[in-house]
């Protein structure tokens, strides 16, 4: 049964799976060098200093310096995690605004699902990336709005996934019985039927949090999104790019962290995908 | 609120005492013309051809049931049983008909008006695993009906939930348990506590045995009889044993795609059965009643899409005469407590 995926076997399987479990190795490593990191670094993510202008890696500096002399490995943690952070704000928005759609419209259905879905349809059918650009020019630049774009972006994944899995589940018995007890519509969503989708949900948060990096990322890099000096891997790598022929640490170094960060995810997403997939499950006893 | 939980509690004490009469003549639930009906063909398709194709999963069923009786509803797969069972409690809405439950019709109540109700309807479904929500624990699922409907004090609550659980037959120490940590007849049990905490008038039985180990069935039905004589616990009984519902039930509707086809007392209807689908029934079964599962009664089967004005058993019935071909027979009291829809049922 597809709908009775529990947390705690997910965990349990996460182990025996290998691509989960790197995933989830490359995922932490991540979130805890950002955490911790930029506490260690002896740097200033704005720091110039002019007598060390575009030092290739050393001990002092393991990704070199940029054009303003700064530490650019103590800058990608500090932009890993301002990335990391309006990712995860705008997929969190994004997701919890996409669920309360698709719940509602498969559980009120009627009128509400023939709008709320037709709606969603026209997002969707914009390419992510194009409706992100579209969204900032409309919007305006800046961290706010990105957050606001990835969450807009978003909002139809969540809001399609959780009305498929809040269709199957309302009508097994268990909500049947909550109604014949009389909960109410918003109680049975919420202790029902809310639990028994957030596995898929949850894999569709680490995989979307994976490709919110790369709009943010992306959006930085055009200039569209996060404004220098605030350190982002798009500002970054787009400063880079400006003297890579003289200094192409910092645009290939900075580069492979992102790439780093988003593999650690969507190894994990797919991971967690496999082991929730009815088809790739063995099957329980009924 | 709570004061009438706790003298309901009293009441049901009481009765423990001297077994619950069964009360035949102020029905607790009268249920009249009930029509259930599924879209078969919807949206566009609906739009391109004639319109939508209704399916009449309960085709205006009539019937009564009294205080502290067992009402057994037999027939085969896809006659309509469970629909109605559904319907009375709301779960399906019901295109026409009245379900009059102590005086009020709740066919058209609303959300709010309804849950004052819901207390005295409760259901047990067929597949124990799946009625009870998997991420709860069994305190949690017994839990929440009592605070749902301030049955009693929240101190009370945990003394609440043993009693369901002891008189459902269970352990207390069953409450921290998730269901998948429980056997089928143990969540039955669960999923029986927990309608009880509601107190009910009538509880509607969806073969609540049929999913379960034929070891724990004789255990579990006792149960059912119990809540009849102890409680005096009106319940209405899906099934399609027929040694079950002789078992349990003191009256028998037999459905036939989606038609109430012939209701009598229990022990009327195994030795004088009236309707020819009754007896075919019977007779497939053999007199003592057995399973319906694989019972082949001859002849071709009804089409229930589609819109007959006709008997639905005219194909199959030995019995037919050419009116039975333009209009169904109504309903039809032939003794105290026993009707039956079929005009021919005097031949016999």
């Amino acid at each position: 049964m597809a709908t009775a995926t529990t947390f705690g076997t997910v965990l349990r399987e996460l182990r025996q799976n290998r691509v989960a479990a790197v995933g989830l190795g490359i995922t932490t490593f991540v979130l805890l060098a950002i955490a911790i990191g930029p506490s260690l670094s002896p740097y200033d993510p704005s720091m110039m200093d002019f007598t060390a202008i575009l030092q290739p890696p050393s001990w002092a500096h393991p990704f070199g310096t940029n054009s303003f002399g700064m530490d650019v490995l103590t800058r990608v943690l500090y932009g890993a995690r301002n990335s990391l952070l309006i990712s995860i704000v705008g997929v969190v928005l994004g997701g919890g605004l996409g669920t309360l759609i698709g719940m509602t419209s498969a559980y009120v259905g009627r009128w509400f699902d023939a709008i709320a879905m037709r709606f969603v349809d026209l997002v969707f059918s914009f390419p992510i990336f194009v409706l992100a650009l579209m969204l900032m020019l409309v919007l305006g630049f800046g961290v706010q709005n990105v957050i606001v774009a990835i969450a807009i972006v978003y909002i139809p994944n969540f809001a399609r996934l959780a009305r498929n899995t809040t269709m199957i589940v309302k009508s097994e018995p268990y909500v049947q019985a909550a109604q014949v007890m009389g909960q109410s519509r918003i109680r049975i969503m919420v202790r029902e039927i809310l639990p028994n989708i957030a596995a898929p949900l949850f894999v569709q948060f680490t995989v979307g949090l994976a490709f919110a990096i790369i709009i943010e990322a992306g959006l930085s890099f055009l200039g569209l999104g996060v404004q220098p000096p605030t350190p982002s891997l798009g500002v970054m790598m787009a400063d880079g790019k400006d003297y890579f022929h003289r200094g192409p640490w910092v645009l290939t170094l900075t580069g492979l962290a992102l790439m780093v960060t988003i593999l650690g995810l969507n190894l994990l997403g797919d991971g967690l995908r496999d082991l929730l997939d009815p088809r790739l499950r063995r099957r329980s006893a009924a | 609120m709570w004061e009438e939980g706790a003298t309901f509690a009293a009441s049901c004490m009481a009765m423990v005492e001297k077994a619950a009469p069964v009360d035949k003549n102020t029905p607790l639930l009268s249920v009249r013309d009930l029509l259930v009906r599924f879209k078969l063909r919807d949206g566009l398709s609906a739009a391109l051809s004639r319109g939508p194709t209704y399916l009449k999963a309960v085709d205006e069923v009539s019937f009564d049931i009294g205080r502290g009786e067992v009402l057994g509803l037999v027939g085969e797969s896809g006659s309509g049983k469970t629909t109605i069972g559904k319907a009375i409690l709301r779960l399906y809405e019901p295109q026409s008909g009245s379900i009059v439950v102590n005086g009020v019709d709740i066919t058209r109540m609303g959300d709010r008006a309804l849950k004052r109700y819901r207390r005295d309807l409760q259901m047990v479904f067929q597949d124990p695993l799946s009625s009870l929500n998997p991420r709860h624990t069994v305190r949690t699922s017994l839990r929440t009906p009592l605070l749902l409907h301030k049955i009693c004090p929240p101190s009370e609550v945990e003394k609440r939930i043993d009693e369901a659980l002891t008189r459902s037959g269970l352990s207390p120490v069953f409450k921290a348990r998730y269901p998948h940590e429980l056997s089928g007849g143990q969540l039955q049990r669960v999923a029986i506590a927990r309608a009880l905490t509601m107190s009910p008038g009538l509880v509607v039985a969806d073969e609540p045995v049929s999913k379960l180990d034929v070891s724990v069935r004789a255990q579990i039905l006792n149960l059912f009889k119990d809540l009849q004589t102890k409680f005096g616990i009106s319940i209405i009984f899906i099934t399609h044993d027929l040694r079950v519902a002789r078992y349990l039930c003191h009256r028998i509707g037999v459905m036939y795609f989606g038609k109430l086809v012939e209701i009598a007392p229990v022990e009327e209807l195994f030795t004088a059965p009236k309707h020819p689908y009754t007896k075919a029934l019977l007779g497939t079964v053999g007199a003592e009643g057995e399973s319906l599962d694989g019972a082949q009664v001859a002849g071709e089967a009804f089409n229930p899409a589609a819109d007959t004005t006709g008997c639905r058993y005219y194909a199959r019935c030995p019995m037919r005469v050419d009116r039975c071909k333009t209009a169904h027979p109504p309903m039809e009291t032939i003794k105290s407590g026993h009707d039956i829809a079929c005009y021919e049922w005097r031949r016999s």
